[in-house]
């Protein structure tokens, strides 16, 4: 083995390592730089979110639009303020509600849209109004003990 | 009488202890002054290049065909248990969670312990059986510099290199038996994989883990070569400790790792 081939040879194999990091972080993680700027933020308030997380998806009529960036509390309403991040060729009107939903019976929360009638559109930091938040089964359960214990 | 058998215990006892830190301590200076080149950080990049050929390139084969395996497997098990709960589309996710996260380090670590250290072992305790060490003492020439460091760094740089090969292989080794074989959707098998791997989570402590397994294998074949007795016997003991104490080495520090990257401590 010349000199010349190992150097090719060691050379390859550290550029197909990098690649397939690259294949990694692309291809298998999903990340991409895409949500950036090919997307606009809007705010919503929840009063419990009840196991929703960090990207998790936000869907409209069960197409994915967008993704859940943040999630913090107002301190001063007590409430539950959701950061998303929408897809720029999506927009939504003014009117829109947003509510915490299930994926199947045990599945994970995602957030899901459904668009009204106005003719304004909502932009970049507007807040979405019609919230509802997810159905607790235990409170759900505790309303019916307690309604039929009356 | 008594007295003095017990007496000869403890004595036997402090010597055990002795001995063990006297091989620990000459285990971490070895390492400190391998690490840093011998003398000084001037790195001869040939040999270090000669050496990631040897210990990288020449294992390509072995980690490419191990981790093709090892992601078929799993996509076929996966399969098999999650179809019982009606959630086949969740084998892509299974795949790339468990080969991201423990198949890959753990496995390339294993085989490069078999393939890599043992021969790092076996030649260099060779060469200190053959006295080329010594002889090179005497010339003035510094074997931690032209024999030991090039090997570690070497190691170093490889095995993560090695690992991240070894998954990717996997997870479309997986691809390709959950999708052409079992008929899983193609389209879920990658978006199902996406939503769930997170890149730092999930790729980054992957490589740290890998990095971690690359300096305790490389350490302990290069130290059990140079600390070998200069016999054939000897060397043959010595690389037989390397390939035991690196594999065992590499499955506790597993457990560890996970459990602080998970953050149950």
């Amino acid at each position: 083995m010349t000199s010349k081939n190992l150097e090719i040879s060691v050379g390859a194999f550290v550029l197909a390592g990098i690649l397939a990091l690259v294949v990694l972080a692309l291809n298998v993680s999903g990340l991409s730089y895409r949500a950036d700027d090919q997307s606009y933020y809007l705010f919503a308030r929840f009063e419990n979110l009840a196991g929703l997380s960090e990207r998790a998806k936000i869907s409209l009529s069960g197409v994915t639009i967008g993704r859940v960036v943040s999630i913090t509390l107002d301190t001063e309403d007590y409430v539950a303020v959701v950061k998303m991040a929408i897809d720029k060729d999506v927009p939504l009107t003014t009117d829109t509600s947003a509510s915490i939903l299930t994926a199947g019976l045990l599945g994970e929360k995602y957030i899901g849209l459904s668009v009204g009638a106005d003719d304004e559109l909502l932009i970049n930091a507007d807040e979405i109004e019609d919230t509802q938040s997810s159905i607790v089964l235990e409170e759900l359960i505790g309303q019916f003990l307690f309604s039929r214990s009356e | 009488m008594m007295v003095k058998a017990l007496i000869n215990r403890v004595r036997f006892m402090g010597n055990g202890v002795l001995n063990i830190s006297a091989g620990v301590g000459r285990a971490a200076w070895f390492f400190i002054h391998v690490l840093s080149w011998g003398s000084g950080f001037k790195a001869p990049f040939k040999r270090l290049l000669q050496q990631v050929y040897q210990l990288g390139v020449l294992s390509l084969p072995i980690v490419l065909v191990a981790g093709l395996f090892v992601g078929m497997v799993l996509a076929l098990q996966g399969y098999h248990i999650l179809v019982g709960y009606g959630s086949q589309e969740a084998v892509g996710q299974m795949v790339a969670l468990s080969i991201l996260r423990e198949f890959g380090p753990v496995v390339t670590a294993l085989l490069f312990a078999g393939r890599a250290g043992s021969a790092l072992t076996a030649e260099i305790g060779l060469m200190k059986a053959t006295e080329q060490l010594s002889a090179m003492e005497i010339m003035g020439v510094d074997p931690f510099k032209r024999i030991m460091a090039p090997r570690l760094w070497g190691g170093v740089i490889t095995l993560p290199i090695l690992t991240v090969m070894f998954s990717v292989l996997g997870i479309y080794g997986g691809a390709f038996v959950a999708v052409e074989v079992l008929g899983i959707y193609d389209g879920s098998y990658w978006a199902n994989m996406q939503n769930s791997v997170e890149f730092n989570e999930d790729v980054i402590k992957g490589v740290v883990k890998s990095l971690v397994f690359a300096v305790v294998v490389t350490w302990l074949a290069i130290f059990h070569g140079w600390n070998a007795t200069p016999t054939s016997q000897g060397i043959s003991r010595a690389t037989t400790a390397t390939v035991v104490q690196a594999s065992l080495a590499v499955l506790a520090l597993d457990f560890i790792l996970t459990a602080v990257m998970l953050g149950g401590f």
